[in-house]
């Protein structure tokens, strides 16, 4: 993942930088856990961004909501806000910019862009594109596409050469952060999700968040063992997509990290 | 659905608890459910969200900390999104597990709180997450040894799981942030 959206960042010209000592956003086990620990952890990041003058990207959804979310606590409750001044031992009032890498790619790089950019096509493959829950939920707090039918992947996919198919369960949770605790709900939920994916004809599902990936790529393996049901469909982040379409190796892509082998997709792409 | 009523000492605090610790004002439910319809464990669980709405409306107590559903909600935000009333029924859920762990009725489905503490443990130290030291405490807290094992060599292999801490993040600064928060009685 971090792999494949460096070396597309690379192609596209986007310049990447790493937050010095960047911390991480404590996820759902934060706001499990305590309010201000969960606005305060992704603020320790977010500080640092603002002395650096840039705006954050993020590639993961979690952290993205993670880090809106704690933007807009910060910025909408002063008592938060000093809360979390506390904990820093400085100011921080919420207003650094959060964005999740597809937003840049679609409205910084633009499609025209990527699509002069392509070597490659994905000549047709039927991709479901799965958004997952946090990237537009709550909607006030990411204000991230429609957040009942989303489709900002789906241009990404089709600017692609893919072809991206309607199917009910692009904003459906996976439940990624239960994956170790509760299997037996993730099981059931993932089994749901890449059914679906099969059922609408997908011969792949295109994610873009790292932990949805791990996710519906791994647990296929327990829900063959435990349900029976064989889908092998490969799951790829979305800059592995676009990494291949780029003309990007796919060892630089991570593609050999997957369970569930991509080779459908590759000969997809070869075949152009 | 059947909800029964019980009238213990306990059961008036949790409405005015649950309130205070999400902001969220639960008079504001109608019951139209649309919570329980899109929330994808609802099915799983004995109790829907609409129902632990209901119950806090009812002036239940203690027995809603021991509702299967807290531990597992996948804080998917569904709920919260499609509320017709803009209520934030997904910060009531984890108002209501915060007040589980702290009374000690988490324990019957302690794996998810154990998960939480040893996913916060590892950042509370290295900073970022550590997925080895967090599936090692995980795993000896909840005494499910085996599970997931056999994923673990192709994991290592495929480098899914690194070997070594992550480095290079600012520690001083979560540590700060976890004494800080923890000060004020509220982080476990
Ligand atoms: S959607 Fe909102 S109003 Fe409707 S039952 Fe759920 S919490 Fe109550
Ligand atoms: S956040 Fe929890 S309660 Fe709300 S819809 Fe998701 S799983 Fe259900």
């Amino acid at each position: 993942m971090d792999q494949s959206t460096r070396t597309v960042a690379e192609k596209l010209g986007i310049q990447l930088i790493e937050p010095k000592g960047w911390t991480c956003c404590g996820a759902t086990a934060g706001h499990q856990t305590d309010r201000l620990l969960a606005a305060a952890l992704p603020a320790a990041t977010l500080v640092k961004v603002q002395d650096m003058g840039l705006e954050l990207v993020v590639n993961c959804a979690a952290c993205y909501n993670r880090m809106k979310a704690a933007n807009h606590e910060i910025a909408g409750d002063p008592q938060v806000r000093a809360g979390v001044a506390d904990a820093l031992g400085r100011d921080y009032d919420g207003s650094v910019e959060v964005r999740h890498l597809l937003e840049v790619l679609l409205n910084d790089v633009g499609t025209d862009a990527i699509e002069k950019a392509l070597h490659q096509s994905l000549r047709g493959l039927k991709v479901a594109c799965y958004y997952g829950c946090l990237l537009v939920r709550p909607s006030e707090v990411t204000g991230f596409d429609d957040p009942e039918n989303p489709s900002s992947l789906d241009r990404l996919v089709t600017v692609l050469g893919g072809t991206a198919l309607e199917w009910p369960h692009k904003t459906e949770c996976c439940g990624g952060g239960l994956s170790m605790s509760r299997t037996d709900v993730v099981v059931n939920l993932t089994d749901a999700i890449v059914g679906m994916a099969k059922l609408a004809g997908a011969e792949c599902i295109a994610v873009s968040c790292p932990m949805c990936q791990i996710n519906l790529d791994m647990r296929q393996l327990d829900i063959a063992k435990s349900k029976g049901n064989r889908y092998d469909l490969p799951v790829l982040y979305l800059t592995q997509l676009l990494g291949l379409c780029l003309g990007v190796a796919p060892q630089r892509l991570g593609l050999n990290k997957l369970m569930i082998s991509p080779a459908k997709v590759l000969q997809a792409v070869a075949a152009a | 659905m059947a909800i029964t009523i019980s009238r213990d000492k306990s059961a008036r605090g949790l409405l005015k608890e649950v309130q205070e610790i999400s902001g969220v004002d639960l008079s504001q439910c109608y019951q139209c459910k649309k919570c329980t319809s899109g929330c994808p464990v609802s099915s799983l669980a004995r109790c829907s969200p609409s129902e632990m709405m209901r119950r806090l409306h009812l002036g239940l107590g203690e027995e809603l900390l021991a509702s299967d559903i807290l531990w597992m909600c996948v804080s998917c935000e569904t709920c919260s999104t499609r509320c017709p009333m803009g209520i934030d029924v997904a910060a009531v859920m984890d108002a209501l597990r915060k007040l589980a762990v702290r009374r000690g009725a988490a324990k019957g489905e302690g794996n998810v709180p154990l998960f939480n503490r040893a996913f916060l443990k590892t950042v509370q130290v290295f900073g970022r997450t550590y997925d080895l030291a967090m599936i090692a405490g995980y795993k000896l807290g909840s005494g499910k040894l085996l599970a997931d094992t056999e994923k673990f060599p192709t994991m290592l292999r495929k480098r899914k799981i690194a070997l070594l801490p992550p480095h290079g993040a600012d520690r001083q600064a979560v540590r700060r942030i976890f004494k800080k928060t923890r000060e004020d009685g509220a982080a476990q």
